[in-house]
Order: structure tokens, then C-alpha cells, then sequence
């Protein structure tokens, strides 16, 4: 999933300090299960807002929404006939939704109410890791399914390098060398002739090198 | 026991303090209240292993919202004691009672009201 994180309250505050009437909007997917822009997370917000502006002696409509996604025009669409009626949307979707917020609803200015920051796992409740860059070209089959695009520092694709001591990274010694996990999972894999076969250059420009990128599929095209 | 402890304060039942959501505080205080308390069982004793610790976080997280919104977050506390110490309970009460008479009323109230 897209992972992310609650943006602080203060800098929510001072980016809608001036409107009057806004709506929190939430969306369903990936930033509920990291808890970071749910449907409670929009009440927490949105409660927090409105105490602030009372506190000011401020009068303003805070409402609440949170619709399934908001990477989808359908589910966007959900909101056509109530967004006039707002001066501002915070909208607490990763950084996909809020774009295609902005795109949709093009005359009105959307905040963002989280900040995203990669695609991971859960470990655990409250702890998500990266697991993938989206590099276009998953190399993932001959690394024993684990990923050294997005968990080597240095991206490294025949490694590990001089850093990794005792399987850890020399970046931090919280971080596991993906090599040193690679070459014990193609251990028990009993694929160490992958380990063998140097990796050739890769091809970035499927990776963000290339600039924006699209999935275009006409078999799926109206 | 018939110990007594002050009328200000409204007792909300709930099946353990880890029912006791972030969003209930928040709601409490959005509605006017000057002050909430969670009272839940002394740590480590907890019949659910971990409700009260999880209310601990969640009040902790009421007063760091609280403290951005400019609401004291002192308003928000939690105690714990075991569910035969009653003289403990209305000592607590008396402890937020005061706390709250010298924090004052609620501003959120007091400017609900002015714009009403």
C-alpha cells in the first residue's frame, strides 16, 4: 500500500487560516490501514480544526467525507454536487488523490493533509517499511523476492558492498542489509547460481529517469 | 463508603478504558466539556491485558491536539486505581475538580457561546 503520515496539525492551520467554509475529505484505502487519512483520522482533524477556530472566535463550516478512493474519477465524482459549496478541501488521500482532486475540482484549492512517503508493509501496528520504488522493471525473481531497488541505500544490483557489517547497513544500524537477507534467502532457495550471474546495467528509464510515467493498456481502453 | 466527591463531574461507563477513543475526548471537549478523565485500572492489571496502556496513549495524544488548538492540555488526564478503591476515585475527583477550577472554563465553550 502507499504509505503515510499525519501532517502536524499547525501546518494544517496555517495553510486554511483564511477560509470559511472546508471540507476534510478522507479516502478508504491505503492511508486508513496506515492510519493516517481514515475516516477517524478525518474526525480527529476535523475536531481539532473546529476547536481551533472557535478558540479564535472564528465561525467556520467544517465538514466531514471520506470516500472510497480518491484515485478514481467514479468515486470523485460521488462529491460533484456538494463542492460548491466549500472555499477549501484538505484532503487527507496520499498524494495521488490529492491531485486528482485538484484536477478534478480544478477551481478550488486542495490541501494536503498527509504527508506520503513510500509504498512499504506494516511490520507491525505503527510500523510500515519501503518495499518498493515502483522501478518499472521488477527484478524481484532473481533476488529471492526481496527488493534492492528500494532497500539498498545504494541501489545497489550486485552487492552487498563494503559497508554491510554483520548484516547491517552502514547507513544505519537499524537497517538490515538487503544483500546480506538476499543471499540467505537464495540460500535457502537453492538459488545461488542467480547470486553467481553478475546483474547487467539496468534500465532506469522505466524509473522516475524517465520522467513522468503511464500504463497504457488497449486491450483495456474504451 | 458513602464518600462523596464534587457534582461537576459526569461518570461515563464504559466496558474498559481501551473503549475510550481519541475521538470521544476530542468530541467531549468540542462540545463544551472543561475537563475529561479517564480512569482505568491500575497498569498491569488490566482484565484485557492492554486498555488502559492504550487509553494512557490516547489521552497523551488528546493533550498534544489540544495543546496545538490552544486548549490547556492538562484538561485531558488519566488515573488508574483498582476497582475496590473508592476513596482513591473521589480523591481523583477532587484533584480534577481542582485542576480544571484553576484552568478556568473551557474557551471552546466560552466562544461557542458568544457566537450563538
Amino acid at each position: 500500500m502507499i504509505v503515510a503520515d499525519r501532517k502536524p496539525i499547525e501546518e494544517i492551520i496555517g495553510e486554511i487560516k483564511d477560509k470559511k467554509n472546508i471540507l476534510i475529505l478522507g479516502c478508504n484505502e491505503c492511508v486508513t490501514v496506515c492510519e493516517a487519512g481514515g475516516k477517524k483520522e478525518v474526525g480527529v482533524l476535523a475536531s481539532a480544526l473546529r476547536m481551533n477556530f472557535l478558540k479564535q472566535g472564528r465561525e467556520v463550516k467544517i465538514d466531514e467525507n471520506t470516500l472510497q478512493r480518491q484515485c478514481d474519477h467514479e468515486y470523485l465524482e460521488e462529491i460533484r454536487d456538494e463542492i460548491d459549496q466549500y472555499d477549501a478541501v484538505v484532503s487527507l488521500a496520499c498524494g495521488v488523490g490529492v491531485q486528482f482532486m485538484a484536477e478534478k475540482y480544478f477551481e478550488l484549492p486542495i490541501y494536503p493533509g498527509v504527508n506520503t512517503c513510500f509504498m512499504g508493509a506494516t511490520e507491525e501496528r505503527g510500523v510500515w517499511t519501503e518495499r518498493c520504488q515502483g522501478c518499472g522493471q521488477c527484478m524481484l525473481a532473481r533476488t529471492g523476492g526481496l527488493c534492492p531497488v528500494s532497500r539498498c541505500a545504494k541501489r545497489l544490483f550486485n552487492g552487498p558492498c563494503g559497508g554491510s557489517t554483520q548484516g547491517k547497513c552502514e547507513v544505519g544500524k537499524e537497517t538490515d542489509c538487503i544483500w546480506q537477507l538476499i543471499v540467505e534467502q537464495l540460500k535457502v532457495l537453492g538459488q545461488m547460481d542467480n547470486y553467481e550471474e553478475i546483474s547487467p546495467i539496468k534500465d532506469w528509464s522505466t524509473d522516475r529517469a524517465g520522467g513522468p510515467r503511464k500504463v497504457v493498456r488497449e486491450d483495456l481502453q474504451q | 463508603m458513602r464518600l462523596q466527591y464534587p457534582t461537576s463531574i459526569k461518570i461515563i461507563r464504559v466496558p474498559c478504558t481501551g473503549k475510550v477513543d481519541l475521538l470521544h475526548i476530542l468530541r467531549a471537549f468540542e462540545k463544551g466539556a472543561d475537563g475529561v478523565y479517564v480512569v482505568g485500572c491500575l497498569e498491569g492489571d488490566c482484565h484485557f491485558n492492554n486498555g488502559n496502556f492504550r487509553a494512557r496513549k490516547r489521552v497523551e495524544q488528546a493533550q498534544k491536539i489540544l495543546n496545538t488548538v490552544g486548549i490547556e492540555g492538562e484538561r485531558a488526564q488519566m488515573y488508574n486505581l483498582s476497582s475496590s478503591e473508592g476513596p482513591r476515585f473521589a480523591e481523583y475527583a477532587v484533584e480534577m475538580d481542582e485542576r480544571i477550577r484553576k484552568l478556568g472554563p473551557n474557551p471552546v465553550k466560552h466562544a461557542k457561546r458568544k457566537a450563538a
